[in-house]
């Protein structure tokens, strides 16, 4: 199941990555985070590790991620590793003079009978993509107000 | 009485079961029950903890579902989990399921086995005396003086963690443990059982015994899970098995006495 958002911020590529490509400051505009501790001694970059927890209804829902692809100040991915089976995107695009497209995706899977997954999945979805909305939001809001 | 108590396989709790399963779980906390589980982070982050709950809702024991389900989703479904249940539960072939969630029998031997290997284990001391007490003692916690658990944590040397959950004896009208007629029928003594809950229920009406289970009322059931206690660090080396039980209780309470307060109608909570 994939969830996305997207949203252009009157800021360039590099700062919107100032706040995306610093993990440790995630917890102040990813929405929805309950838990964000780092595992190991790298904090930020590839191969950092967080135990990341994500309220959704009436669960913390998530695990132990990793962070796989870190191309500043364009691309960041990562890979769940123990916990929810999920996998997660950061794109950034220059969109004309001092703006940015913002695009962040979430892919799950929920393991099970197909059919039941499939159907909690899409329930799961509208908290999920709330979360994610929320969290454009207030990157837009920070560095559009200049308190990045 | 031994040929009733289940050999407890840890083996067969399946992480990949629970895996399948947790969705359904999640579903079910989070629509029907709108459960809040709050202070998981209380658990020790690794090695053994004993949880201590407070036992609600009948046999269809909502408490226990919400809470296997936010412990997995909050510690992945890897962290070894295990319950202790009464052995009547474990012998019935419709809830065999539950072993592969980590339901074992509420033995000694098998609450040793679980906190030896590292595992996290509930247990409710109050059982089946506590789970089907009449509703108008819903915010009790009742242990019925059973101190098992106390001695249980020191022998292991583990943390205690309270659990204290709200709402669960909304869930039907209770209205009697039925200890007069488990005793006339003699369940005491064939069954181990001492009680034979008389409720209404949906879809019976009048339940008595609760064998084939009821579908619970939609009761909104909140979850506080407390700091965890290192005995000896709070009581000394050597500590008094009935000193502890009376703190445990005595916290148990006042931390449902705050929860009750908060709730604002039975069942919409």
């Amino acid at each position: 199941m994939k969830v996305s958002a997207s949203a252009e911020v009157a800021a360039s590529p590099e700062a919107v990555w100032a706040l995306v490509g610093d993990l440790p400051r995630w917890p102040d505009f990813v929405a929805g985070l309950t838990r964000w501790d780092v595992e190991g001694r790298r904090r930020s970059g590839l191969g950092a590790r967080y135990r990341a927890l994500m309220r959704i209804g009436s669960a913390d829902v998530g695990g132990l991620i990793e962070v796989v692809e870190f191309h500043p100040p364009a691309e960041l991915a990562w890979n769940a590793v123990t916990g929810a089976e999920q996998r997660g995107r950061w794109r950034l695009r220059p969109h004309g003079e001092g703006r940015t497209r913002v695009e962040l995706r979430l892919t799950y899977h929920l393991a099970g009978w197909a059919p039941a997954a499939w159907l909690i999945g899409r329930i799961a979805e509208r908290a999920i993509r709330g979360n994610l909305t929320r969290t454009l939001d207030e990157l837009a809001r920070r560095l559009e107000r200049g308190d990045a | 009485m031994q040929r009733h108590v289940h050999r407890a396989d840890l083996g067969e709790r399946d992480p990949d079961y629970i895996r399948d399963y947790l969705p359904w779980l999640w579903l079910l906390a989070s629509a029907w029950f709108r459960a809040d589980v709050r202070g998981l982070e209380n658990i020790p982050e690794r090695g053994p903890a004993l949880l201590v709950g407070n036992h609600s809702g009948g046999n269809m024991i909502p408490d226990t579902v919400i809470l296997t389900m936010a412990f997995s989703t909050y510690f992945g479904a890897e962290r070894p989990f295990y319950q202790l249940a009464h052995n009547l539960v474990l012998a019935l072939p419709a809830l065999a399921p539950l072993r592969r969630f980590g339901t074992v029998a509420a033995t000694p031997e098998n609450a040793a086995g679980a906190l030896d290997a590292g595992a996290v284990l509930l247990v409710y001391p109050g059982g089946d005396h506590e789970v089907s007490r009449p509703v108008w003692q819903r915010n009790l916690i009742d242990f019925d003086g059973r101190r098992g658990f106390v001695r249980q944590a020191l022998d292991a040397g583990v943390p205690l963690v309270p659990v204290v959950s709200i709402g669960g004896q909304e869930t039907a009208l209770f209205l009697s443990r039925g200890a007069g007629l488990a005793r006339a029928l003699r369940l005491d003594r064939t069954l181990r059982l001492k009680t034979l809950p008389i409720s209404i229920a949906a879809p019976w009406g009048l339940n008595v015994g609760d064998f084939l289970g009821h579908v619970p009322l939609p009761a909104k059931i909140t979850i506080q899970i407390l700091p965890a206690i290192d005995l000896h660090e709070r009581f000394g080396p050597d500590p008094d098995v009935d000193e502890v039980y009376e703190h445990v209780v005595a916290l148990m309470q006042r931390t449902l006495d705050e929860l009750a307060a908060e709730r604002r109608l039975p069942v919409l909570g």
